[in-house]
């Protein structure tokens, strides 16, 4: 019998109770415009500082280093672009960054590139780490910033942000994190892992799409990406999204108190799908190191099978879940990310991300770990590349 | 990705999935550094494509215009089976998106790969017949 298995957390999450909740009266009732003089726009400007404050208080910093953006990628743009701008008045004009960070900074990185600014792409070794070593050896007098991703989207790898963090500190290099996939995953205090800039996006933890943050350490002034009103003390301009506001507001109070909760409850059910699934399927292999990890991330990679038919043939059994295929790339290319851990482009198409999280039942993990291993004999089967 | 019914029902109940042991002709195309691989049997008697199997490895869009085109030139004979265009075999699947255009030159070079290792099995050269089987044009390496 067909279950609907919902493995697909890294991508997107839905709206949870208490964030509807949080978010209902934004709807209909107090819908004005924090600009606007009256009580209504008093009242909403009021419940966006609100807003503001819980989430600095959930990082352990100060509410006027949180800006309200659109996402994780305007967040990831305004903190390279902003930063590349700012530093390049001092005649700054390098980036560090790794070869496994999301698009939203590989592609900053390359419009930057355009633009005149270089760009040193650290390897990760075939776990997908990258280290503080690398950093510190990368590092130039006119290095601007250093962007490394807290945890990988694909393969769920957890760098060294802390160590990393004190290297740039010493330096004097701006460091910046997208921290899309981490947030309630990891304990972030970004004193003490001496974090200049983090990125964050609400639709991972259960806010509706279209909300994020960034976080610019005070005494940074990063030059503006969007401008306009004078919203956001004016660095960022318009209208504030304050049903996603408190939306997201409710979702990092949520995710960044059940830190340790959410680990203890979904590792078990993460390493007995990839247990499970390493050893009832021949031929397939672990993508990512398998410590540190998020907790809910399962890459495994099988021969003589393409991701997109294994989605298309999972949906069917009512799984959802994604790859790093070409084709589910929208590209020619598999995903950057498996080819810089060293997968053959053969290999790297035969990719499958299962993303759980707590609301993952060890029926879902059961059901996965009978039908993954049917459909991928099904695909096998079909394929030309297969030989018992 | 917005799939036709046709592709996904091509998909989910691929037609003439498997192996012809006694094929008179088998072509391969495409490569697995791209993501698609399609094998194509044929079994021909008096001129006529009797019957047709293949196997693939690929996306969707793969599966279901490997499938579609078997049924397109099953019964066909050899002349007209060589006239199968990608166009046709994509107007028959009630189209496909346009990044997936390139499995269905794969799935007409399948063909043609099959019906020229048949002929040269029967002494006979094919390029002046088949003509040239080119690369998938979308592919990079």
């Amino acid at each position: 019998m067909n279950r609907f298995v919902y493995a697909d957390n890294a991508a997107t999450t839905p709206v949870s109770d208490s964030v509807l909740q949080a978010m209902r009266p934004y709807l209909q009732e107090k819908f004005g415009n924090p600009s606007s003089i009256y009580a209504l726009g008093r009242q909403a400007q009021q419940e966006v500082e609100n807003a503001r404050a819980a989430i600095a208080g959930a990082f352990g910093v100060q509410p006027g280093e949180i800006f309200f953006t659109s996402g994780g990628s305007e967040s990831d743009n305004w903190a390279i672009k902003g930063a590349a701008a700012a530093q390049l008045k001092k005649g700054k004009k390098h980036i560090i960054t790794t070869n496994i960070e999301h698009h939203a900074v590989l592609h900053t990185c390359a419009h930057l590139e355009k633009m005149g600014f270089m760009v040193t792409y650290l390897p990760v070794n075939d776990e997908g780490y990258v280290t503080a070593r690398q950093v510190k050896e990368a590092l130039r007098p006119d290095t601007a910033l250093v962007t490394i991703m807290y945890a990988n989207n694909e393969i769920g790898t957890i760098q060294p942000i802390p160590e990393i963090g004190a290297v740039c500190r010493e330096a004097g290099v701006w460091f910046h994190t997208d921290a899309v996939q981490t947030v309630g995953n990891v304990d972030i205090d970004v004193a003490k892992q001496n974090i200049d800039l983090l990125s964050l996006s609400g639709h991972k933890i259960h806010t509706p799409k279209g909300i994020g943050a960034l976080y610019v350490r005070r005494g940074i002034v990063l030059d503006t990406l969007i401008d306009g009103g004078g919203q956001e003390r004016g660095r960022r301009a318009g209208t504030e999204n304050i049903l996603g506001i408190a939306a997201l507001a409710q979702a990092v109070l949520d995710a960044c108190s059940t830190v340790e909760q959410r680990a203890a409850a979904v590792s078990p059910l993460r390493d007995r799908l990839i247990d499970g699934i390493l050893s009832s399927v021949p031929k397939c292999r672990l993508n990512g190191g398998r410590s540190p990890r998020l907790c809910g991330n399962v890459n495994i990679s099988f021969e003589a099978v393409e991701g997109e038919s294994l989605l298309l043939k999972l949906d069917q059994y009512g799984i959802c879940a994604s790859s790093g295929s070409a084709c589910t790339s929208g590209s020619l290319d598999p995903s950057h990310v498996l080819l810089a851990i060293g997968l053959p482009h053969e290999i790297a198409h035969g990719s499958l991300r299962l993303t759980i999280n707590e609301h993952t039942s060890p029926e879902d993990v059961d059901y996965m770990l009978e039908t993954i291993p049917q459909v991928v004999e099904y695909l096998r089967k079909m394929s030309p590349l297969w030989h018992e | 990705m917005l799939y036709s019914e046709k592709v996904m029902d091509h998909f989910t109940n691929p037609r003439n999935v498997g192996e012809l042991p006694d094929a008179d002709g088998v072509g391969e195309v495409g490569n697995a550094k791209c993501g698609d691989i399609m094998k194509m049997f044929i079994k021909v008697e008096n001129g006529v494509i009797t019957d047709c199997k293949f196997k693939t490895f690929g996306c969707g869009a793969a599966v279901a215009t490997s499938s579609m085109a078997t049924e397109l030139i099953i019964g066909k004979k050899i002349e007209d089976a060589l006239k199968l265009t990608n166009k046709a075999v994509v107007e028959a699947l009630d189209g496909l998106p346009p990044v997936k255009v390139h499995c269905s030159v794969l799935a007409e070079q399948a063909i043609k790969s099959a019906i020229a290792d048949y002929y040269t099995r029967q002494g006979i050269d094919p390029t002046p017949i088949v003509g040239e089987i080119g690369d998938c044009e979308a592919c990079h390496v």
